[in-house]
């Protein structure tokens, strides 16, 4: 497939009520290939896309196993095998002593597995991004909203899409160079 | 700890806002990201910096010293071999776990007014665990060999003792602190967007750039952000709860009268809670002053703040009387001496100060004019961080210095060093504040933003 000219049209909202009405007439008008961007998560807007469950909760539940049979294992490993120590007769196998650090290492491991799962499936650090091309978008991350429908979708048509945007009564139609 | 953060919902009742009126996406994100983005910081600002400094280069002389000379330096002996070190590292502790509380269990609990105080009292957090982990490192006597705490093969080929209280105050300190700091971080990374997408200089670009690794508030992004945001604080929960827990074990598991006592945990927590709040609202009573910002952290916030330190205050009370309770219900002698010891034995007044500033001096909050009044709070919370501090001080030291046998009892004096090293610390802790607020936005202006008229939804049938 050939790269796309342009990374996509991108419609400026001022308002999240403006912006929710538009996110909900590009999907109607089938389009899929969209993004949109947000100075602050809206949960409404994550409905109108039809985001999918995200599968971070597995993968922190998946962290927190590792974490407490690794911690767990270390310890009876020590204790039983690696350097037993024999304290008043007690069992070397002490497990109600091993629980306090089995709890710490399955917090930390997956809580390591939430930032970096996070972060990892949102491909961050990204260094660089076509958005960032649009001399407004900095505003973004201060009080504005942005659509953006982009080239790869199927129905995207430069001018057509353009076209359509702009009936979405957006402040602004700017086009994302690469 | 339940009744603590439970607060009547916001809806039809007469008290103040949580976020002054007239603001919009725009103005909350222009007042909190100025003071990061401005040229010049106020005067106070470096006058406070200053003097902050210059304490913790008498903690670094403080710390030299003691690695040159040993922990001779300090006033700790037998019978009392815990002296200032634990006592300041239970109390550096302690106030950062009101950081946690307030980012993850008031998330939790939904609690929009957590808000505009979260990110500085989890910086808060971090800075008071940096101070406190020092403090068990230096008594270890040879602190370049703190790394033995940890599990790693070793040539060796001793393992460490894993039954021990004190290994699990290594894994729950070193887990508190990685924990505490990725939440922090995570909930930075679209204030960086922000401070990036608005710095002028290309310094700051650059820097705040990288920190932000390019985050551009994708609907996507936010959906995967706020899960791990959730999660963060679901883990957070019983990791708070777990780190003061295991701190107390370092006394509880111990035989010494005045030390093992069942109600430790609960016990440790609340007054972890208690000493929290009480050092956040000190801190925050001036900077919301000094930076003009009582529209974010208005009277509502104080009001909560100090419900909240009104109700842990009075379970550390109930701490202490059944302390006493069971002293005298146990009809052990030594249980009994503990006690007497620390109503008229050598350290009273010290108990006595504990009860007046811990037990005291809270119950004024009961009352609303006591609670509406920034100046009575300021001076109530400054009594809880000394009370609190006594407290740790009657825990380690009157139980210490007579135990069983009174052949072994002495007495505990602290040195120059002792304090030189405490005060250290409170300048190390203040000055990591001063240049927090300097370069990092002290409000979560992400979340501010949810809160402005504005962020209303009207409600569509979609």
């Amino acid at each position: 497939m050939t790269r796309p000219l342009t990374h996509g049209l991108m419609a400026e909202f001022t308002e999240p009520n403006e912006l929710i009405a538009a996110v909900r007439a590009t999907r109607a008008a089938g389009y899929t290939h969209v993004d949109v961007y947000t100075p602050y998560p809206i949960e409404e807007v994550s409905e109108a896309l039809h985001l999918k469950r995200s599968g971070l909760p597995l993968l922190v539940l998946i962290g927190g196993i590792i974490g407490c049979t690794a911690g767990f294992g270390l310890q009876y490993w020590a204790a039983t095998m690696a350097y037993p120590i024999n304290v008043g007769g007690r069992p070397f196998n002490s497990w109600p002593a091993f629980l306090p650090i089995t709890f710490e290492t399955t917090v930390l491991v997956a809580a390591l597995f939430a930032v970096l799962g996070m972060l990892a499936l949102n491909g961050l650090p990204m260094p660089y991004h076509p958005v960032f091309n649009v001399p407004r978008f900095a505003l973004a991350s201060r009080d504005r909203f942005f659509l953006c429908i982009e080239a790869t979708d199927p129905q995207f048509d430069r001018e057509g899409t353009r076209r359509f945007l702009e009936r979405q009564v957006p402040r602004e139609v700017s086009e994302v160079d690469h | 700890m339940s009744e603590a953060t439970v607060t009547p919902p916001s809806a039809g009742d007469a008290r103040p806002p949580i976020i002054g009126p007239g603001h919009t996406f725009g103005t909350v994100t222009d007042k909190i990201s100025a003071v990061v983005l401005s040229r010049r910081p106020p005067r106070w600002w470096f006058v406070g910096l200053a003097i902050s400094f210059s304490f913790t280069m008498v903690l670094l002389y403080a710390v030299s010293y003691l690695i040159v000379k040993g922990i001779g330096i300090w006033g700790v002996n037998i019978p009392v071999g815990w002296g200032f070190d634990i006592i300041n590292f239970v109390w550096w502790i302690g106030i950062g776990h009101a950081g946690t509380l307030i980012s993850a269990i008031l998330l939790l609990l939904r609690q929009e007014w957590r808000t505009s105080i979260n990110r500085f009292a989890e910086a808060m957090t971090l800075f008071a665990v940096a101070c406190a982990g020092m403090f068990p490192i230096l008594h270890l006597g040879r602190p370049w060999l703190f790394y033995w705490l940890l599990p790693y093969p070793n040539t060796m080929a001793i393992w460490p003792q894993f039954r021990s209280p004190l290994m699990w105050d290594v894994f729950a300190v070193s887990t508190y602190a990685t924990v505490s700091l990725m939440f922090w971080f995570v909930g930075l990374i679209p204030d960086l967007a922000t401070l990036r997408d608005r710095s002028r200089s290309r310094i700051g670009r650059a820097v705040y750039g990288m920190l932000a690794m390019g985050w551009r508030g994708s609907a996507l992004h936010w959906h995967r952000y706020e899960t791990a945001y959730l999660l963060l604080a679901g883990l957070s929960t019983p990791l708070v709860v777990s780190v003061h827990t295991i701190v107390s074990f370092d006394f509880a598991v111990g035989l010494i009268p005045g030390w093992h006592a069942t109600i430790f945990p609960p016990y440790f927590v609340a007054g972890a809670i208690y000493a929290g709040f009480a050092m956040v609202m000190t801190l925050a009573i001036p900077l919301r002053r000094a930076y003009g910002l009582e529209d974010f952290i208005t009277m509502r916030h104080l009001d909560n703040m100090s419900r909240v330190m009104l109700a842990t205050g009075l379970v550390v009370a109930y701490g202490y009387m059944m302390e006493a309770f069971m002293a005298w219900y146990s009809a052990n002698t030594y249980e009994e001496y503990m006690i007497s010891n620390r109503f008229h034995g050598p350290y009273a007044w010290v108990y006595w100060s504990l009860m007046v500033c811990n037990v005291l001096a809270v119950q004024g909050i009961w009352f609303q004019r006591v609670r509406q009044s920034v100046p009575a709070l300021f001076v109530i919370s400054m009594f809880v961080n000394f009370g609190m501090w006594f407290e740790r001080f009657i825990i380690v030291v009157t139980s210490l210095h007579r135990d069983f046998l009174p052949s072994s009892w002495g007495m505990y004096y602290p040195t120059v060093w002792d304090f030189a090293t405490f005060f250290g610390t409170i300048g190390l802790f203040m000055s990591l504040l001063f240049l927090f607020l300097r370069f990092l936005p002290m409000i979560s202006i992400f979340e501010m933003r949810t809160l402005v008229p504005e962020a209303d939804v009207k409600e569509e049938p979609a």
